[in-house]
């Protein structure tokens, strides 16, 4: 084979603009939150080109939502582990005693009952649960904006991520700050004007239409609000990526 | 054996022309990344689809509702109604990855390989139909050749006949494009900025199944072109679409 020359510096050239290119897109990247946490090992490419483009384009788009006449007849709710004995014990009083706590990174850090939510501003919309399995349903939520409960909380200006938790300590996922103050992101307690079925995560569930259906976890307890992700678990954003899954799943 | 007469000194017209690679530096490069994306994606595709192996149409879909199609294999969940007791084991975590960091790669592979084309003429020159084959005889006489299995002559491996580049654009400009718009249709925040690329589909699960079935296009592409290539010469193919080479005779003086 006879490689010339100059052939051989116009690929050098090219090899070094192109590395050049890619550490200054990165320091971009970071600077303007483009970067997921699970952004390392031979997947991490594809998943911050994902997560970025979508930041870049969707940061304040809305979920479809639907006619009242789309609501699935049947709605599916994947099986989950069976709750555990608190659980159990609160469900007969229709969950009064259930509280959401939120600490980190706000002015009031504290707790919120069901009673509580319900004394805020509550929204409903039709909006879809989609399933990274591939099926899907739509059904009508009902709750409080995320946004009004960190508003309440006094979230503070450094915070980036929400971290929020089930009541399975293993059960944790995060958003970031877009996610988190999106008006659709909901802390459901109803569903198709009754209250939330607990298959179907009742009686708190943190809705993220924009993302699979496994963003949006069952049996909300916890929330914290933090500026970086590396101390939460091994560091990847949430039990997702520990498990194989992106963090981020609005794809 | 006598040398071909166009490597003559005389024929200076000629010459230059047989010191082109078969296919171009772009074209192998591109069609390489292609490959490799296109494998990645197809085993992820299929494992993917083996978390929920039923098809549906319109906007939602699940077991408690009527499939379109079945397709008759174990699932890897248990959620799944399938007949079988068997499950298959779950690799949506990290096909899932993969699958679009793939995507990603075919994309920009694709964008790459669209500005090479129009840039270079390749589109015009080698894929567009060629002047005296804009007619069905021309057609109809390739795939006569075909089915005589008249053997490939010499003008057959330096250029695409009249069948090659119609399936060749067919795959560029409607099975590639058709199969990212169907698969970013399934993105649920790529909808929320673009609802209008899945509600043309006639919504999500009809996105979902068309995208199962213009990759079944796409795979049916595969084995025909790779059964052309054996069936005309797998090791000369190969060499031109590796080196940019077309024959060993070539290679002469």
């Amino acid at each position: 084979m006879n490689i010339s020359r100059r052939k051989l510096i116009t690929t050098g050239l090219a090899a070094t603009a192109g590395v050049t290119g890619l550490a200054v897109a990165e320091r971009v990247a970071r600077r303007y939150g483009l970067v997921p946490p699970d952004n390392g090992g031979i997947y991490g490419i594809g998943e911050t080109m994902d997560y970025a483009t979508q930041r870049l384009l969707t940061r304040h788009s809305l979920a479809r939502e639907f006619s009242r006449g789309m609501i699935s007849k049947t709605p599916f709710a994947n099986p989950v582990k069976p709750p555990n004995d608190l659980f159990k014990q609160m469900e007969p009083n229709g969950f009064a005693a259930w509280q959401l706590t939120v600490d980190g990174m706000v002015a009031h850090p504290g707790s919120f009952s069901l009673a509580d939510l319900r004394a805020m501003p509550v929204h409903s919309q039709i909006t879809e649960v989609v399933c990274e399995e591939g099926w899907s349903y739509i059904a009508e939520w009902i709750g409080t904006p995320l946004h009004e409960v960190l508003k309440e909380a006094g979230t503070l200006p450094q915070a980036r991520y929400v971290v929020y938790y089930s009541t399975d300590s293993d059960w944790w996922e995060s958003i970031d700050m877009a996610d988190a103050l999106h008006p659709q992101t909901l802390l459901t307690m109803g569903m198709n004007d009754g209250d939330l079925p607990v298959p179907f995560g009742g009686p708190l569930r943190l809705r993220v239409p924009r993302q699979l259906g496994y963003k949006s976890v069952k049996y909300i307890t916890r929330m914290t609000v933090t500026d970086s992700l590396k101390s939460f678990g091994k560091g990847l954003g949430s039990a997702s990526p520990e498990a194989g899954y992106a963090w981020y799943a609005g794809i | 054996m006598c040398y071909p007469a166009r490597v003559s000194a005389t024929s200076p017209v000629i010459s230059p022309t047989s010191r082109r690679p078969r296919h171009s530096a772009w074209v192998r490069v591109t069609h390489w990344l292609t490959v490799v994306a296109f494998i990645a994606l197809l085993i992820t595709g299929a494992e993917i689809v083996i978390s929920h192996p039923r098809f549906y149409w319109g906007e939602t879909g699940n077991v408690t509702m009527r499939p379109l199609f079945t397709i008759p294999i174990p699932a890897s969940r248990d959620s799944v109604p399938t007949g079988y007791s068997f499950q298959m084991p779950d690799a949506n975590g990290w096909g899932r990855y993969l699958h679009f960091e793939a995507a990603w790669l075919l994309v920009l592979t694709g964008l790459v390989y669209g500005v090479f084309i129009l840039a270079s003429g390749h589109l015009r020159r080698n894929l567009l139909p060629a002047k005296g084959d804009r007619n069905w005889r021309a057609y109809r006489d390739v795939l006569m050749s075909y089915v005589r299995r008249t053997p490939p002559d010499a003008a057959d491996a330096s250029t695409y006949n009249a069948v090659q580049r119609a399936a060749y654009i067919a795959v560029i400009f409607v099975l590639f494009p058709l199969v990212i718009w169907t698969g970013l249709a399934l993105s649920p925040a790529f909808n929320s900025a673009f609802p209008f690329f899945v509600d043309v589909l006639g919504g999500r699960q009809s996105a979902r199944t068309l995208h199962f079935f213009v990759s079944g296009f796409l795979v049916l592409f595969l084995v025909i072109h790779v059964t052309m290539i054996y069936l005309a010469g797998f090791r000369s193919r190969m060499r031109a679409m590796v080196t940019g080479r077309a024959a060993a005779t070539q290679e002469r003086p």
